[in-house]
């Protein structure tokens, strides 16, 4: 199938994910949590995409595995569309989620070797019982989990040993490409640190390909390979990691990467931080034009007329601004 | 004098499971207008510490021994009649969750007008005016109109801003401020952040800060205390404690910070996990996880030691390459199994 090796593991076009939300008696209004979004993803590549809360990252993550059936847009794998009921839970054998909080993904009435094991029953993968116990000793194995700790319930795990077993769960059926939601935020900074360290040595043993989401900006930066930024269901920039910190265009990427709370006394102090004015409106009442242009110190009329278009600003660098030219 | 000092502070939780020693013998100070950072992971006992100050423990919760002087004035065993007139008056506190901290079934301005009525003589068209006045200060527009509208109609930022109004509201000496950002996304922090510095070089009141992100502390503190099992591993001057840093904890915690540098490296985690503060060890807590653990740091705590005038830590490392490089004389170290030395 791979006769190229640049093609894209993952590719996702125009994707859209409305939600309908009452608002009275027999009336309903689109909330557009996803308003188009296209980005493709490489073989073995990491891209991370950040954002605030209520900006639609973790709909993308979800609406790219079919977890919602998408408004709108394509999801294409390996070449080909996830299309119809059997593509879809074909693809869901190569592309898993691992969920942001360790206390509520797992369920409390299984051992760890059930709910490891579980993806494989559903899928039919082992064809008998040794088989299947010892794939599951090796999911452990691979997260770093003892085997004494099959037979034990998740309530008896740290919050870091929890987000192990959900990864080996991500893992079980053996796919190729993860959707990591969060997947450390929930943790202290010292187990933090050892599950990232999870991640890049299970994506260079297994090949894996990640969308990692996260709003820890540092974390996204040292795990990403291009990173992706979202504003109220657009992706207003997408990079190198290291270009988008550096020299982001997106007066919005520019607060973001300057609100960065960086753990040095004297680079903290000289920091100008672009702070911007306002919160994040609601989705179901979003700004005519560009999104972002309500907090926006450089917005002029202009800006609330259209959308502005997603195109390559150098190599590589895609951003969404109608001053791009002219701000930076 | 110092604004607050607290000495060899001991708080436990009763628990049918035993006693927790969630502050174990803790002591600093903390001088007018500075800005001070507890940090430390969960568990580290950094927000009973606060709440110890405050007298505002869960009933389990007690403080075994040790002292708090605010001005001079000894709180621990002052009684509540005393803590009622420090708590709102003269220490006041914000929460992590701004979304849990206020009442959902009174207004705004009712619920700032009620912290105002009940810490100050003022009258209630007085307090009205000092709410609106106080809501003007945290930058939240149409005070007036605000005032009506329930806390569901306000945004997480702008809730911790109300929390905010409310401490500073009875103008007091002390804001302790708990995980004030960290259910807040990024530019938001960045917001109520520079808010907070700003009043706090206006209004000339000393924070202690209590967080668990290091970028945080960078910003907002002059003085820093790490904290790790209910004791302080290390405390110091912002920079002495990021430039320098004099206990093992506190190195490990600074290498596991991802930063531009580690782009593409593995990080450098600290092993295994937190201890069980139902079952501490004699010696150093942190010894378990410790990479450069000696014999001693498992039988014997070491006991707090300046660094230098704005440093101080305990831990052994800092007496083997005091003896080895000839400041420590081996003969001056005394230690007793399981105690100080």
């Amino acid at each position: 199938m791979a006769e190229n090796m640049d093609r894209p593991l993952i590719e996702v076009k125009d994707l859209k994910q409305y939600f309908n939300i009452n608002t009275g008696v027999f009336k309903t209004r689109p909330l557009k949590a996803v308003d188009g979004v296209s980005f493709d993803i490489k073989k073995g590549e990491t891209l991370g995409l950040v954002g605030e809360s209520g900006c639609g990252k973790t709909t993308v993550g979800r609406s790219i595995l079919h977890l919602y059936e998408p408004t709108s847009g394509e999801v294409w794998y390996n070449g080909t569309k996830v299309e119809g009921k059997a593509a879809i839970k074909n693809f869901r054998t190569k592309a898993t989620m691992v969920f942001q909080d360790p206390y509520s993904s797992l369920n409390p009435r299984m051992t760890v070797a059930d709910i490891i094991g579980e993806p494989l029953d559903v899928h039919r993968m082992c064809s008998n019982k040794k088989e299947r116990e010892e794939r599951i000793l090796e999911l452990m194995d691979h997260v770093g989990l003892n085997s004494e700790h099959a037979s034990r319930y998740a309530h008896e795990f740290s919050g870091g040993q929890r987000q192990r077993i959900g990864i080996a769960r991500a893992l079980a059926v053996n796919p190729d490409f993860i959707v990591c939601d969060e997947p450390v935020s929930a943790l202290d900074v010292s187990i933090q640190a050892q599950v990232i360290n999870m991640f890049d040595e299970l994506q260079d043993k297994l090949g894996l390909t990640y969308l990692f989401i996260a709003h820890d900006l540092l974390v996204v930066r040292h795990i990403s390979d291009r990173i992706a930024v979202m504003y109220l269901g657009h992706i207003v920039e997408l990079a190198d990691a290291a270009e988008i910190y550096e020299r982001p265009l997106h007066p919005y990427s520019k607060s973001l990467m300057s609100a960065v709370p960086v753990p040095d006394p004297k680079i903290a102090r000289a920091n100008k931080r672009i702070v911007l004015t306002g919160d994040i409106p609601s989705p179901l009442n979003a700004p005519s034009g560009c999104a972002f242009r309500t907090r926006c110190p450089y917005a002029t009329d202009a800006c609330a007329q259209a959308v502005p278009e997603f195109k390559e600003a150098s190599t590589g660098h895609f951003v969404a601004c109608h001053r791009v030219g002219e701000i930076n | 004098m110092a604004l607050l000092e607290v000495q060899d502070l001991h708080t436990s939780f009763f628990t049918d499971a035993g006693e927790v020693r969630a502050v174990n013998g803790i002591s600093f100070q903390l001088d007018r207008g500075k800005v001070l950072g507890i940090v430390g992971e969960s568990g580290s006992g950094k927000s009973v510490t606060a709440y110890s100050i405050m007298q505002i423990l869960a009933s389990t919760g007690k403080i075994v021994s040790g002292s708090i002087k605010l001005d001079g004035q000894e709180l621990v065993g002052a009684g509540e009649k005393v803590m009622k007139t420090v708590r709102g008056n003269r220490v006041s506190i914000i929460f992590q969750d701004p979304m849990t901290s206020l009442n959902p079934t009174y207004t705004v301005g009712h619920q700032l007008m009620e912290a105002i009525t009940l810490h100050t003589n003022r009258n209630r068209r007085e307090a009205r005016e000092r709410a609106v006045e106080m809501l003007r200060l945290v930058n939240i527009n149409e005070p007036e109109k605000r005032m009506k509208q329930y806390p569901y109609e306000f945004s997480g930022g702008m809730r911790q801003r109300i929390m905010i109004a409310m401490a500073l509201a009875c103008e007091p000496d002390i804001l302790i401020a708990d995980e004030p950002t960290t259910a807040l996304d990024v530019t938001i922090q960045a917001q109520i952040l520079e808010l907070m510095k700003s009043l706090q070089q206006e209004l000339g009141m000393a924070i202690i800060m209590i967080t668990h992100d290091l970028g945080v502390v960078a910003q907002m503190c002059d003085e820093v205390i790490v904290m790790y099992a209910g004791s302080i591993c290390e405390q110091g001057t912002a920079d002495e404690i990021f430039y320098s840093p004099k206990h093992e904890y506190t190195k490990g915690l600074m290498r596991s910070i991802p930063s531009a540098d580690t782009a593409g490296k593995k990080l450098q985690p600290i092993t295994g996990t937190p201890i069980d503060l139902l079952n501490m060890p004699d010696g150093c807590p942190f010894a378990p996880r410790c990479e450069g653990a000696m014999k001693i740091c498992t039988v014997s705590r070491c006991p707090r030691m300046e660094i230098n005038a704005d440093h101080a830590s305990a831990c052994w490392m800092n007496v083997k390459s005091g003896i080895e490089n000839g400041t420590i004389k081996i003969e001056d170290v005394t230690i007793q199994e399981g105690g100080e030395a």
